[in-house]
């Protein structure tokens, strides 16, 4: 596969090593002429310097026989316009995006930049992952697919605990796929009995988090407040 | 008629007084309060006191371009030094705000013309001074010694 990267930052690099290790043909574009040279010593002919803002850098790069393009400047802008260039002009088929500022995922959403990735949200996730307090994980959202997994802990104090997964109401547009419990996962059945300590995993239309967080939560009691 | 001027440099503020001039609100986006300075330059009032309002902001802060206006902007002008953010906020102001009129400023010939095409009404400062140029030089190889016939030898 050919990979253009634009940005010779941390992840930039990396990125170039890895995928030229897993024997990928890359080439790495970096527009700061000293960071260009440090990289160059090791990375040699698969970096070139160039701000690929511009078109004729991106095509003196290949782009037009490029698969993928992945933009992880530190500037936003940036990023977003040269994935809707690649995407849009180059026709190239996979582009991934880095938001710095987490708060101009909307833009990049707008322009149709997707996926786009940000360590300030990854770590955001890691941390509602690590503070049990926040009570459900966000695990993975499949936007195209309009859905999104969740994973929850049942306390001590949920209402739901000792209750058998058949007698749930789980509200519409959502589904229990799988329960942890002591290292190990398995799919439940209508009479599976919930216990303290048990971590779900459902699947579930955006926006149903909050009605799952009532059911299971130590208000809950298992039905979804119309029964 | 809503003048919506984001980067008030000096292509930003010139428009930004000539349009306040000719009796339209004019509202101003930059992130350097100090560019409100160079807005008043020539003016024998305040900006405000003229009528002109000035926001003190980045054009990707959605917060900052609400509060200058744009949901009811007519026109809205992406000016700043930088071609990408000319080009991110314009695409933000046609597609999320629906703005009615929208230029930006993008220095870049190349990508000037190519986002022309796919809809954004772009003016390239670098496209009109290349063309001035090119044609300052054919006026005065025209006037000189140069004719029609030794042009067409070399």
């Amino acid at each position: 596969m050919y990979i253009i990267i634009v940005g010779a930052g941390k992840v930039g690099w990396n990125l170039a090593r890895e995928l030229l290790d897993k024997e990928h043909e890359v080439t790495l574009i970096e527009s700061d002429r000293r960071r260009y040279l440090t990289v160059e010593q090791e990375l040699e002919h698969a970096v070139t310097y160039g701000d690929a803002s511009e078109l004729w850098v991106l095509e003196r790069a290949g782009i037009q026989r490029a698969d993928m393009v992945i933009a992880v400047t530190g500037d936003d802008e940036d990023n977003m316009l040269i994935c809707q260039v690649a995407k849009e002009k180059y026709l190239v088929d996979q582009i991934i995006a880095r938001v710095n500022n987490p708060r101009n995922r909307r833009h990049f959403d707008l322009l149709g930049i997707k996926p786009s990735v940000s360590a300030t949200d990854l770590i955001l996730r890691l941390l509602e992952h690590e503070v049990p307090e926040y009570g459900l994980v966000h695990l993975l959202d499949l936007q195209e697919e309009q859905l999104e997994i969740i994973e929850m802990l049942l306390g001590k104090d949920s209402g739901v605990t000792g209750r058998r997964v058949g007698d749930l109401q789980m509200p519409e547009g959502s589904l229990l796929i799988s329960v942890l419990r002591a290292g190990k996962g398995f799919v439940p059945t209508a009479d599976t009995v919930l216990e303290e300590g048990d971590e779900i995993l459902a699947v579930l239309d955006p926006g149903k988090e909050d009605d799952l967080k009532v059911l299971f939560g130590p208000e809950g009691n298992g039905s979804n407040g119309d029964g | 008629m809503l003048v919506l001027i984001v980067g008030c440099g000096r292509v930003g503020s010139s428009v930004a007084r000539a349009m306040l001039r000719e009796g339209h609100t004019v509202s101003c986006l930059d992130e350097d309060p100090e560019s409100h300075t160079r807005l008043e330059v020539g003016l024998e009032r305040s900006w405000e006191d003229l009528g002109g309002q000035f926001t003190v902001g980045a054009g990707l802060e959605t917060e900052a371009l609400e509060a200058a206006g744009i949901a009811e902007a007519d026109v809205f002008i992406a000016s700043t030094d930088g071609d990408n953010t000319n080009i991110v906020i314009a695409q933000i102001a046609q597609r999320r705000y629906e703005v009615p009129t929208v230029i930006a400023r993008v220095l870049d010939p190349l990508r000037a013309e190519w986002y022309q095409r796919q809809g954004l009404h772009t003016v390239c400062p670098t496209r009109v001074a290349i063309d001035m140029l090119e044609s300052a030089v054919r006026d005065s190889a025209g006037r000189g010694e140069a004719s029609d016939d030794t042009a067409a030898t070399v």
